[in-house]
């Protein structure tokens, strides 16, 4: 067994172990996405880097060079710009959509938890059968009805992430209720309210920075697969499902750039989040353990 | 109470769920496309049409009556099989479905199969040292797995197998110059049959050589999850008592893995193999389309861009029904070849 690393002293943070290699490497990942995120729009709106959308002065798919670095699209439009500019809308539509069914998903566990009865029974029953549904065909069904724009897309991802929050809430409510302590605390008259607020929340709020963590990962890759198919995002903003799946078309052809740096930058997000998320699961169940268990 | 009494429970418990989640999701799909903003007229004419094409196609598709009864009808027709008519090509939804679940099926389960043997490989090579190199390897092997998009790592294979080296075809089902097999739909088989019956096999070559890329990519995507099923089932059952009173009694290591050790941590990877099902599809959908693979997800996206809300909504209803039904299969086996479990 190896021991945790200590918490709070990130400099002399030197774990040995894998899970905490793997924190350290997807914290650093997700750091340089969220930096690039914030610097993007910056550089576009000094004039620094080109416009995402703008394409009519330059030749189209054009190999990589020095003036492109990653090549033009169909529309002439930078490959690179466009790369970079999704990092920003990626981690927009994911945060919203995950806030958002945190939001929901928090109190109606603990709620259904807390409560029980046949309303609990209906929540559950409810929430399990939207949660055996493949991720993607429920975002995908949502997506369609909802049509494109970034709060709908969120709308869409965020309803699939709800259950999710809703189980471990629930179950550990259910948990946590049993508990001695609250149940004294009860019968010196607290009221349901607090003891949700000052004994469950706090109790239950610390499995939720993993799935949090883990989720994004999975949001992105979503997001990535609805834009894709043709869902999700208007076409004038800079998405990466988006892009390659006009960089499909090109595919036979031969035109690799247009595919290859889109997919790539998407790639090695999902690999920074699922690392932390590895990472931040192994820390907080103090052991070396992985996802799946 | 017995085993067998519980476990009869148990199994009468889970099989009574089936139907009330399968009526939920049926609702649920219902609830959605009607009552979602957007209205399937608008979606299909155009906000401009005229009024009484408008009106036509609004009671044609039956929304002009009261929610309620639009239920009503929705559902004594599922019963039935009848899942409605499709906007676009005026087939029935049951005939289109049934026409392009073989395919989907085909590529799905010979995915799965090199997914597991490939997973659990590589699951299993690094079990001899523990927190090893090749145990690590392992360990990244399923996150990467996990992290690639799959359409993006479908294009990445096309574009090196396919279109730079030339080896397979880019995308499809069958070459377009030969005639596809007929029989059950799925082209493997009926290949191998007129191959076995009549000694041609251009069509067996040709249906393999169209399979190779798809399939090996969605196996690729989805191995990582055998991978991590194994690595942790075996790790936890090395640590047991039942190994250590096995090495206690001084068998042989290569003895206490493959005779006490795997086969405990093999069931475990069932349970997974049922969760994969679901994310199988969700790949699947991503594959089938970058692959121009015409199965059920190739048909979904077709009939969302062609906004064919009888055949979206039919299709939806369907692939979840397998999906429940899946996962409700794997419970029950796991529930009946597993005696460890109480219920």
């Amino acid at each position: 067994m190896t021991t945790p690393p200590s918490p709070g002293l990130l400099s002399r943070w030197r774990p040995t172990n894998l899970s905490g290699r793997m924190a350290r490497w997807g914290l650093v990942i997700v750091l340089i996405y969220g930096l690039i995120a914030l610097i993007t729009p910056l550089m576009i709106h000094l004039g620094l880097l080109a416009d995402p959308n703008a394409g009519l002065d330059n030749p189209i798919y054009a190999t990589p060079s020095l003036q492109h670095w990653c090549g033009t699209d169909r529309l002439g439009r930078d490959v690179c710009v466009r790369t970079l500019s999704g990092v920003g809308v990626a981690l927009q539509v994911v945060l919203l959509a995950l806030v958002v069914a945190l939001v929901i998903g928090v109190p109606l566990g603990m709620l259904s938890g807390y409560l029980g009865g046949w309303f609990d029974r209906v929540l559950v029953l409810l929430m399990d059968t939207l949660y055996t549904l493949p991720v993607l065909l429920l975002s995908v069904v949502l997506a369609f009805l909802l049509g494109r724009g970034l709060p709908n897309a969120a709308a869409a991802l965020c309803v699939v992430y709800i259950p999710q929050y809703f189980r471990v809430v629930r179950n550990q409510t259910a948990q946590v209720k049993a508990e001695l302590y609250v149940e004294a605390a009860r019968t010196l008259g607290a009221r349901p309210l607090w003891i949700l607020r000052r004994y469950l929340f706090r109790n239950v709020i610390t499995s939720v920075p993993v799935l949090l963590t883990l989720n994004a990962a999975d949001a992105v890759l979503v997001l990535g697969g609805l834009g894709f198919l043709g869902l999700g995002l208007p076409e004038t903003i800079p998405e990466w499902g988006g892009d390659l799946q006009q960089a499909l078309t090109a595919l036979p052809t031969g035109i690799w750039w247009t595919a290859l740096y889109p997919g790539l930058a998407m790639f090695v997000l999902v690999l920074g989040l699922s690392f932390l998320g590895e990472g931040l699961e192994a820390w907080v169940s103090g052991g070396d353990r992985g996802r799946g268990s | 109470m017995s085993r067998r009494r519980a476990l009869a429970r148990y199994l009468a418990a889970r099989l009574a769920l089936v139907p009330v989640m399968l009526l939920l999701i049926a609702s649920l799909v219902f609830l959605l496309l009607r009552v979602a903003p957007g209205d399937p007229v608008d979606a299909v004419l155009g906000t401009r049409a005229p009024e009484a094409a408008r009106a036509a196609l609004r009671s044609q598709l039956g929304l002009d009556q009261p929610l309620l009864l639009q239920y009503g009808h929705f559902l004594l027709n599922l019963l039935r099989g009848d899942l409605g008519e499709s906007l676009n090509s005026q087939e029935p939804v049951s005939r289109i479905i049934g026409q392009s679940l073989p395919a989907s099926l085909e590529l799905g389960l010979t995915a799965l199969l090199l997914a597991a043997v490939l997973g659990l490989a590589v699951g299993f090579s690094g079990i001899a040292r523990p927190e090893g190199k090749l145990d690590l390897a392992g360990r990244l092997y399923g996150i990467g797995t996990y992290a690639l998009p799959p359409f993006w790592a479908a294009m990445v294979v096309q574009l090196i197998f396919a279109v730079w080296l030339g080896w397979l075809p880019v995308g499809g089902r069958f070459p377009a110059t030969l005639l596809p097999p007929q029989g059950s739909g799925f082209y493997l088989l009926d290949s191998l049959l007129s191959g076995l019956g009549g000694g041609n096999w251009q069509q067996l070559g040709g249906a393999v050589r169209h399979l190779v890329l798809p399939a090996c990519t969605l196996a690729l995507l989805l191995s990582g999850i055998f991978t991590n099923a194994l690595r942790l089932n075996l790790r936890r059952a090395l640590a047991s008592d039942y190994v250590e009173a096995a090495r206690s009694r001084g068998l042989s290591e290569t003895r206490v893995v493959l005779r006490h050790a795997l086969p405990n941590a093999l069931l475990p990877v069932l349970t997974i193999t049922g969760i994969t099902v679901a994310s199988l599809i969700g790949g699947a959908l991503l594959i089938e389309v970058t692959y121009s693979w015409p199965g059920i997800a190739f048909r979904l996206q077709e009939a969302i861009g062609q906004r064919d809300y009888p055949l979206v909504q039919g299709i939806v209803v369907v692939v979840a029904a397998l999906v429940v039904l899946v996962s409700v299969t794997v419970d029950i086996l796991v529930a009946v070849l597993d005696p460890r479990i109480r219920f």
